[in-house]
């Protein structure tokens, strides 16, 4: 054999581990669980939305637009008259719509006398992720289609009306619906990318803090372990737990104050971005966090440190050394960039069953639900969360003191993946 | 009281047995040998007694504590030397002393850290970084931190591994006077002449099972040996 031959196989050998490759399993069995669920999703974007349609006027471009709302929505109500409103707004949130538009008795008469005719539109509001807005992105563009057609059939006309208005012939007046709030002029557009851009920071914090701390667990362990200093500092007069919260509590703090520092960059960044968003006041609409709130985030912020510093604890004793730490923390990034991702693009509310599930099981997403949460008075949510993750937190130390006081520690991790090792003797060489 | 009574002590590791039911009891103030050959048991017998591995059967009293329910209370009477220790590499030895004098009663902590200072004899270099640290310094150091706190029990394993001569000479005799001092010392070690000159008993493992025991000039007339290392020959090849 080569040089070169020896030395990749010697290396390969190495690398073919368990411990390298079951967490990249774990996290590839996460995203297909993610793949399925999100194609459920998907499918909203290409189905038709929902939603109903009151038409009063009986002129030429109302029915132009209702004709264009019938054909490419369904339509899960029908009226001709706004008394019928409330009634059309249940309905559509009883069939799951999106919206219920209103055509009023004047639209075609304004136009052809030069105003701009305008759309009504009750949005019914699920969630407050990105992807919830799919369905509304598509009555958006259903609404800009009639736009089009009317500007169209003026120009043909050769209409004299305003040339402003031939190019903008409508105007919307929107009103969402949002977990029993009203939201007069805004849609569901506006409110998410508003509500996006303030609730974004939290998610990024304990992502970075989980990820910073995390390794710094994990990698202290491999190096007591590397250097030879564990076996001294298991025989010393101090507590297996206090070990074990010593080396938390250290990584917490410096965790931190990684964040802290990666933050102060971060916050010229958010003040940019909140900037440039719709300038939306959330507080004029009842969307503030009070003083209150803001404790039960840190609460959530501290239990949910706690509990993935533990289990990042528990991953470092499997760590034999510092090579394999960096394997080990790859588990860890995945499971606080899961939930910062969904919790940016999806509502928890609107989640499918199977990805709620995997959700509330991931300790870290409970921090990041809970701004959102608790602006729209969701207490149970949060305080779920809360009892959740201390549970986990409670069992993760539990387990880590376990391993301290067992053989395992040092007589390198007697995990039997039998199975698998088979695997890798069959398939090696 | 015995320092040390071990009976009929059993550790596996899965299907392996490392000790196969070894019985010994040393005495306050003694110094103990254990030797034999690589993989006779050795490390694992006084890693057990050091708290750090579980017994399978049998049973461990160290100064009165039962090891399988009193780990805790034995460990603020024991001090481990294990043969490949390392200390805090981002520490000074000054700091790593102090790091270990912390874990013990606050009114010592000045006194401990001189001894450990004393007993590493590493001069200015006691302030510069361990990663810094040649082998033979590093061991001074680990040696210093073993002795300085005091124990009943000094649980070394090979504890001049790695030094030289001359520092291999000062350790044995500083060994020798914690002894004196009333320290039980239980010790591991592959050097005959070490062992000889250490130990007032010492036990021969093989297998993981004591194959002889006694005082190392009793056991010399016994095997009609020059030396342990002719007794060890002997023993283990029988």
């Amino acid at each position: 054999m080569s040089g070169l031959g020896n030395i990749i196989k010697k290396e390969v050998r190495e690398l073919l581990t368990p411990v390298t490759f079951l967490p990249i399993i774990l996290v590839a069995l996460i995203f297909g669980a993610m793949g399925s669920s999100i194609q459920g999703i998907e499918q909203g974007a290409i189905t038709p939305p929902v939603i109903g349609v009151i038409t009063e006027d009986n002129g030429s471009f109302g029915t132009m637009a209702s004709t264009i709302l019938h054909t490419q929505a369904k339509v899960v109500y029908n009226s001709t008259t706004d008394s019928d409103q409330q009634t059309g707004v249940n309905t559509v949130k009883q069939k799951n719509g999106v919206a219920l538009v209103v055509i009023p008795e004047n639209f075609t008469e304004r136009i052809t006398h030069g105003e701009r005719g305008t759309l009504e539109v009750f949005w019914i509001m699920k969630g407050a992720g990105v992807l919830d807005t799919i369905s509304s992105s598509m009555l958006e563009g259903l609404i800009t289609q009639i736009n089009t057609n009317i500007s169209r059939t003026l120009i043909k006309m050769n209409s004299t009306v305003n040339a402003m208005v031939i190019l903008s012939p409508t105007q919307s007046m929107q009103t969402t619906y949002f977990k029993n709030r009203e939201f007069v002029g805004l849609s569901p557009n506006v409110i998410v990318s508003t509500l996006s851009s303030q609730s974004l920071l939290i998610p990024i914090v304990m992502m970075m803090i989980i990820i910073m701390a995390g390794s710094i667990v994990i990698t202290s362990m491999a190096l007591e372990k590397e250097n030879k200093t564990l076996e001294t500092l298991l025989t010393l007069p101090v507590k297996r737990t206090s070990i074990v919260t010593g080396k938390i509590v250290a990584a917490a703090i410096i965790g931190l104050l990684l964040a802290v520092i990666y933050m102060i960059g971060m916050s010229y960044y958010f003040a940019g971005l909140f900037q440039t968003t719709s300038g939306i006041n959330l507080a004029a609409y009842g969307l503030v966090l009070t003083s209150t709130d803001f404790i039960w985030i840190g609460v959530s912020l501290f239990v949910t440190l706690i509990a993935g510093l533990s289990l990042c604890m528990l991953l470092g004793t499997f760590a034999k050394n510092y090579k394999s730490a960096q394997t080990l923390t790859f588990p860890i990034t995945m499971l606080a960039l899961i939930p910062m991702f969904l919790t940016i693009f999806a509502d928890f509310d609107t989640l499918p069953l199977g990805l709620k599930m995997l959700t509330f099981a991931i300790p870290f997403s409970h921090p990041m639900m809970a701004p959102r949460a608790l602006l729209f008075h969701d207490y149970t949510l949060v305080i779920a969360g809360i009892v959740y993750v201390g549970i986990f937190a409670i069992i993760m130390i539990s387990i880590v003191v376990w391993v301290f006081k067992t053989d395992r520690l040092l007589t390198g991790g007697t995990i039997k993946f039998t199975w698998l090792k088979k695997i890798f003797v069959r398939r090696r060489f | 009281m015995a320092a040390i009574d071990v009976k009929n002590l059993v550790k596996n590791f899965g299907k392996f047995q490392a000790l196969k039911g070894i019985s010994f009891s040393i005495n306050e103030g003694e110094i103990f040998g254990l030797i034999g050959p690589n993989g006779a048991g050795k490390t694992t017998a006084l890693r057990i007694v050091s708290t750090l591995l579980t017994i399978t059967d049998g049973s461990v009293t160290i100064l009165g504590y039962d090891l399988a329910k009193q780990a805790s209370e034995i460990r603020k009477l024991i001090s481990y030397l294990p043969e490949d220790a390392g200390a805090y590499k981002n520490l000074t030895g000054r700091a790593y002393l102090q790091f270990i004098a912390n874990f013990y009663d606050p009114k010592q902590h000045r006194q401990m850290l001189d001894k450990g200072i004393k007993i590493t004899d590493l001069g200015v270099r006691i302030d510069d970084r361990v990663d810094t640290y040649s082998k033979g310094m590093m061991r001074r150091l680990l040696v210093g931190r073993a002795l300085m706190t005091n124990p009943r029990l000094a649980i070394l394993d090979e504890p001049t591994s790695g030094l030289d001569v001359i520092n291999a000479q000062e350790i044995r005799k500083l060994i020798k006077n914690t002894a004196t001092s009333g320290t039980t010392v239980l010790l591991s070690s592959h050097n005959m002449l070490e062992v000889e000159y250490l130990c007032d008993r010492i036990a021969l493992i093989s297998e993981g099972k004591i194959v002889e025991e006694g005082k190392p000039r009793a056991l010399m007339e016994k095997y009609k040996a020059r030396n342990i290392e002719e007794v060890f020959i002997e023993v283990v090849h029988e």
